[in-house]
């Protein structure tokens, strides 16, 4: 991966308060009293299984989501109110990407400088190629979405975030749906990204090696509630069996389908 | 009442959005390149269709009221009747009808699509407003586009109508006479109000495409069943619009 300290993007960074955050959907919680401290420029990764509510709480941090009570500061602003992303570059890599399908990678990535017209077009083309030489991404400049495999759409939608020159990045489930090369791939652009930038990263995700191998500090999340926060370290051999359970699942050899595979194989 | 909840809030969000894109509006000059792509789409592309369908309408109106007409010795009124029909009425209701089946239906796939791969999710945290780069170019497009379709529907139904009153053999009137008949009781306020219906029809067809897409909640089947939902409600609109449209401008 090339370099990006020789880039002007590094710049501010913003902490984030999550303060006894509530949310349901129609009657049903999914976030219970969550609060949460992110301190400016560390990675924080939020931890749990499928259906914890950890995408809801990011999307709760994006904006995208209003809380049913409770709040959410980027800084001392509320992530809420739609003036907020006018004042911070707040980017989202999302779970699946998100890129628009009808413009091609360069579109994409060209679409957040020439909306808020930060430069003419030669600078947003200089901007735009820079950044997709940072992921190795030169190849796939005039490809369309849907010609990418599912780790260049990944790049791509990291690419994109870096062009808006955040001051706050959230990723959605990087490594989801990749395979372990490019899962440690993307680990590393992340961890490299946040060396280079210090930008505040929150990392949400379920993969155990991602977050021991690139967080400051983390969280698990089950049933909507965080369950323990800590650094990496305090995880490795929890006393919550429930949250040993979660990162060091074992499979029950015991169990009468494995008995039946072990005669099967006799 | 929930029905009646779901309708009130699906008036006051198309409304909201309208309200929302409107305050972009000093962001179209520099859209222009997107006006223009919807000026297309809207305009061009559903041209042809709306060529071919009014000049068979005014046919069918033509022959149908020749052979009425014809029994009262009244044919000489043939283009008075087709020319007004198609200018107050059928011009205006037909290109919205069209306007709503062929790029209603494309807005709100689109839209609809975008929402639920999170394409709207993504420019909301980029501050890029989805109703300034998806709603205003949009909805500026079809207020300049449909007049122009009307105006087109309205000479295709004309000429149809002309043709096949000089061609049928009991009908036999001749364009001369056709046309004199269609202009002695045509003014200026009768087309004229066939392009405000026009407008009408557009801009509310366009709002509630953009609004049925953009809150589209679900996975694919959701598209499908937004797109229908779009061109039914937009349909019904045309037609309840029309009568208190009607109404205002008689």
């Amino acid at each position: 991966m090339a370099t990006y300290s020789s880039s002007p993007f590094a710049g501010k960074t913003f902490g984030v308060t999550i303060d006894k955050l509530n949310k349901s959907f129609d009657g049903v919680p999914v976030l219970r009293d969550v609060s949460l401290e992110v301190r400016p420029g560390e990675i924080f990764v939020i931890m749990g299984p499928s259906g914890s509510g950890k995408s809801v709480l990011l999307k709760h941090v994006a904006g995208l989501e209003l809380p049913t009570s409770g709040r959410v500061l980027i800084g001392d602003l509320d992530a809420s109110d739609p003036q907020t992303r006018e004042r911070v570059h707040l980017a989202l890599v999302f779970q699946a990407g998100a890129l628009f399908n009808s413009m091609t990678v360069y579109d994409n990535l060209a679409l957040y400088p020439r909306e808020h017209r930060l430069c003419n077009e030669a600078g947003i083309r200089e901007r735009v190629l820079r950044t997709l030489q940072i992921l190795s991404l030169e190849k796939a400049v005039d490809k369309f979405p849907g010609e990418l495999s599912g780790g260049m759409k990944k790049r791509v939608a990291i690419a994109r975030a870096l062009v808006m020159e955040p001051e706050l990045l959230l990723y959605d489930e990087p490594t989801s749906e990749l395979d372990p090369v490019m899962s440690a791939t993307i680990t590393e652009i992340i961890a490299t990204l946040r060396e280079q930038t210090a930008v505040t990263t929150i990392v949400v995700s379920h993969d155990r090696d991602l977050a021991l191998a690139i967080a400051d500090r983390m969280a698990v999340i089950m049933d909507g509630r965080i369950r323990a926060t800590g650094k990496p370290g305090e995880f490795k051999n929890p006393a919550d069996p429930a949250i040993a359970n979660f990162l060091n699942p074992t499979i029950d050899l015991k169990h009468p389908r494995f008995q039946q595979l072990e005669n099967d194989h006799e | 009442m929930k029905q009646l909840h779901a309708i009130l809030e699906g008036i006051g969000s198309t409304v909201l959005l309208a309200v929302r894109a409107g305050r972009y509006l000093n962001t179209l000059p520099r859209q222009f390149p997107r006006f223009i792509e919807q000026c297309y789409l809207i305009g061009y592309t559903t041209m042809p269709i709306v060529t071919i369908l009014s000049f068979f309408i005014g046919s069918v109106l033509a022959l149908q009221s020749g052979y009425s007409m014809e029994n009262f010795g009244a044919k000489q009124f043939i283009g008075t009747l087709v020319g007004l029909s198609m200018v107050r009425e059928l011009g205006p209701v037909m290109v919205a009808i069209l306007v709503a089946g062929r790029v209603g239906s494309a807005i709100t796939a689109e839209l609809a699509s975008m929402k639920v791969y999170q394409e709207i999710d993504a420019l909301v945290t980029m501050n890029i407003p989805p109703e300034r780069m998806l709603v205003l170019p949009r909805l500026a497009a079809v207020l300049v586009m449909m007049p122009v379709l009307a105006t087109i529907a309205n000479l295709c139904g004309w000429y149809g109508g002309a043709l096949v009153c000089k061609y049928t053999g009991f009908i036999s009137v001749e364009p001369d006479a056709y046309f004199a008949a269609l202009k002695r009781f045509m003014e200026m306020k009768d087309v004229c109000d066939g392009l405000i219906k026009a407008e009408i029809f557009g801009f509310v067809v366009v709002l509630v495409c953009c609004n049925v897409g953009l809150n589209t909640r679900g996975g694919p089947r959701e598209i499908g069943a937004s797109v229908t939902k779009a061109v039914v409600l937009s349909l019904v609109l045309i037609l309840v619009l029309d009568y208190f449209v009607t109404k205002v401008l008689i």
